[in-house]
């Protein structure tokens, strides 16, 4: 009996939480917004995100099987993650190779050629709309109009930069823009980008399980908020309104469910602020002053590339870095 | 409500299962085994031979050196052997074999269950009746308390903090003391203020005791010396540094000790144990120890005289369950696993637990997802995924500009790490030599 004894050193427990439980959370906290994309879009949307899924999958268990002889990681769900991802970034209409090649360049380039999970510099689902962003720029900036009268074939902020582009001004546009639709997920945009409010409730969730902290999210919107909104009170006639800015495009996507990706992200708290300072602010100039009417997919590659840097330099105060009192 | 400390910080399940149980008395077994190094310092040095009768309570070794502990006998009967034993760990380290015979106190012990109260020492008197008494730290850091007592010149102590936050999962005996023994634990403490010049105490109680926290407050009643705190249930609070910014909100300086901050902290089986050093002339030779796990047949609280072998404790409540695949002396968290189950009970000996097979495997180690979950339960705000990548590629150097020296070794980033990361082990090995690095900068 005395030899069958175990000696390891303390702690001699672990709590609950494993890589598999936190990506399984994420994946319940998208559910929401993945119905009303279904509501809106129907079938093509189900069969886009099943098709990513099960590419990226493939993909990941191909890769580690047959060139880097990996123990399989697929169990801990982060490829059905970054399938997901990648499906919520996608318009409904994409031709479903396109979906296949982005899942390979999402997880091949992405994520596995820098050794799997963990390695990887930059958000693997974002790697692979980027480059099908790119490669492919018809397919990916065509929309099915979700209702028969809303702005066909354009997200609202394709729509709103075409306009001021053409000298409108932004009340003259701003004609029939509901903000309800917005909300609900009424409009034309990708997959995961167009419902706001069901984006929220799965944020919540997040909070509500400690997947996430508030840092990342709220330092993105809050600084998009911010500098929008001051671009907006200096000349409301020819910048959209902040709430115009949060509610379209990625920017509640990104900022609740790619930009916190832990891998790509920092780990101090201080940090945190600092790289969702630094992604509102890319997106803002993106979006105003860039070539295209979304940029939050560039801003968070762009601050994924920081990140090394934020974390070496931003520090947590460590306890006890006080002086004494005085006596 | 309640306040806690205020950076990191976890929550694991409590598992308190002996906390109804009782302290009820071991019975005397027929032999114990006196190790000379059950404190922090110098072994003490042997004053008995083989062969010589010994009484209970009678000094069998003595401090050697200023920071030592006096040790005495805790039982009657004949020394058998001075000789090197393997201790829980299984090195091998001296100790005094005595072979039990009857229950013959020394002169002068009381015994009796009386209660008394004030005490017309001096500090300098009760300091020097402490040290001769061998009382050590009991929660387990085992440090001499009459060296905590000297506050070094140029400092005054303004609080003594009593530790009775238990935080450990599993152990019961500091809570099972405060219930039965609160009457004795207080006049322990205000003995203790007086050897300090202090004139507030405060006494620290998570809430999972609210039992304990609603006994000494009515027995505190009338009298403003000493304060309980209710402390909101946060593990590592029991730790020194956290204990004092939950209680009195002070930060002690990194590499500084409470009394740079001007606090004293003692655990409540110290304070019983001064109560009986200094009113009864009781020397420090039995303590409460609870005996649990989840396959026990009986978790207890027992009052055992040192020196007896832990598996006899394990015996007494119920015999080792047939799957035990970990013996662990201390709590779960910052407990060491036992190699050998015949090493005997110290001074520092808060509990042993018993964990079965399955409990005591780890989940295989998987990839760091850089999720920061260790930064944020680490109590002393360090980084452990940082310092476990350092320690792996063996940057000591670095380790110690990232703070490895700071940490405490509550484990909380292992239990926190989704990936079922070792960073403890790793933070361990590097702050080891981290520490190295230091000391021979000083030198």
């Amino acid at each position: 009996m005395d030899n069958k004894l175990i000696v390891s050193p303390s702690p001699h427990v672990h709590g609950k939480l494993s890589t598999r439980r936190l990506m399984l959370d994420v994946l319940i906290a998208l559910l929401p917004a993945f119905a009303v994309t279904i509501f809106v879009y129907g079938i093509p949307a189900l069969m886009v995100t099943v098709v990513s899924i099960a590419s990226c999958v493939l993909f990941e268990s191909l890769i580690q099987r047959f060139l880097l002889k990996q123990r399989p990681t697929i169990g801990d769900l982060s490829a059905v993650l970054t399938g997901a991802l990648l499906a919520f970034n996608l318009p409904s209409s994409i031709p479903l190779w396109l979906v296949v090649i982005g899942a390979l360049v999402a997880i091949g380039i992405g994520k596995m050629s820098f050794g799997g999970i963990g390695r990887n510099p930059f958000n693997p689902a974002l790697v692979g709309r980027v480059f099908l962003l790119l490669s492919f720029p018809v397919a990916m900036t065509t929309f099915p109009s979700p209702t028969p009268d809303a702005m066909s074939g354009a997200t609202p902020l394709t729509f709103a930069k075409e306009a001021l582009k053409s000298g409108q001004s932004v009340s003259q546009l701003m004609d029939g823009v509901s903000y309800t639709d917005m909300l609900f997920g009424l409009k034309a945009g990708s997959l995961g980008e167009i419902a706001a409010l069901a984006l929220l409730i799965g944020f919540v969730y997040l909070l509500c399980r400690k997947v996430i902290t508030w840092h990342i999210p709220v330092a993105i919107l809050a600084t998009i908020a911010v500098f929008t909104g001051g671009l907006y009170l200096s000349d409301p006639e020819h910048y959209l309104s902040p709430i115009y800015q949060v509610l379209n495009g990625g920017a509640i996507l990104g900022a609740v469910y790619m930009a916190t990706d832990y891998v790509t992200s920092p780990m101090s708290k201080k940090g945190m602020i600092i790289y969702g300072i630094g992604i509102g602010l890319i997106t803002v100039f993106i979006r105003v002053w860039g070539a295209y009417p979304e940029g939050i997919s560039f801003a968070i590659l762009i601050m994924n590339a920081v990140v090394p840097l934020i974390d070496k330099y931003v520090r947590p105060t460590k306890f006890g870095a006080v002086k004494p009192v005085k006596q | 409500m309640g306040r806690t400390f205020r950076r990191g910080g976890i929550h694991p399940p409590d598992n308190k299962l002996s906390a109804g149980e009782a302290i009820k008395v071991m019975p005397l077994p027929e032999t114990v085994t006196v190790m000379l190094s059950q404190h922090i310092g110098a072994p003490s040095s042997p004053q008995v031979a083989k062969g010589d009768k010994v009484l209970a309570g009678q000094l069998i070794a003595s401090a050697s050196g200023f920071v030592s502990a006096n040790i005495h006998s805790p039982v009657s009967g004949t020394v058998t052997s001075i000789d090197s034993v393997p201790d829980a760990g299984g090195t091998r380290r001296p100790a005094i074999t005595i072979k039990v015979e009857g229950d013959e106190w020394a002169e002068g012990i009381d015994r009796s269950s009386d209660v008394r109260k004030g005490c017309s020492l001096t500090p300098s008197q009760i300091t020097e009746k402490i040290a001769a008494a061998g009382i050590v730290g009991m929660g387990g850091a085992t440090f001499p308390t009459h060296v905590k007592l000297s506050v070094p010149p140029g400092k005054c102590a303004e609080y003594l903090i009593i530790n009775g936050v238990e935080c450990e999962p599993y152990l019961t005996s500091d809570h099972r003391v405060m219930l039965e023994r609160g009457e004795e634990l207080l006049e322990g403490v205000r003995i203790l203020a007086k050897a300090l010049g202090v004139k507030h105490s405060y006494i620290g109680i998570e809430n999972n005791k609210r039992d304990a926290q609603k006994h000494l407050e009515g027995l505190l009643a009338g009298t403003t010396d000493i304060q309980v705190v209710p402390l909101k249930v946060q593990y590592p609070q029991g730790g020194e540094k956290q204990l004092i910014d939950a209680v009195v909100r002070r930060e002690v300086p990194s590499g500084g000790l409470p009394i740079d901050v001007a606090v004293v902290v003692q655990n409540v089986g110290t304070a019983l144990a001064v109560y009986e050093a200094v009113q009864k002339n009781k020397p420090l030779v039995e303590r409460v120890v609870t005996v649990t796990g989840k396959k026990l047949g009986r978790p207890s609280n027992l009052l055992v005289r040192i020196g007896t072998p832990v598996s006899a404790l394990i015996e007494y409540c119920g015999g080792m369950p047939d799957d035990t695949g970990k013996i662990i002396c201390g709590g779960p968290m910052m407990g060491r696993a036992m190699a050998n189950p015949d090493a005997p009970v110290t001074k520092g000996t808060s509990g042993i637990l018993l964990m079965s097979g399955s409990e005591s495997l780890r989940a295989p180690a998987a990839a760091c997802i850089r999720c920061g979950k260790c930064g944020g339960a680490c109590p002393m705000g360090l980084q452990p995924a940082m310092l476990y990548k350092l320690a792996r590629h063996k940057l000591f150097e670095r380790m110690e500009a990232f703070g490895a020296q700071d940490c405490i070794e509550c484990g909380s980033c292992s239990f926190t790490c989704p990936a079922s990361l070792p960073l403890l082990d790793y933070i361990r090995l590097g702050k080891g030599e981290v520490m190295k690095i230091m000391r021979a900068r000083k030198a």
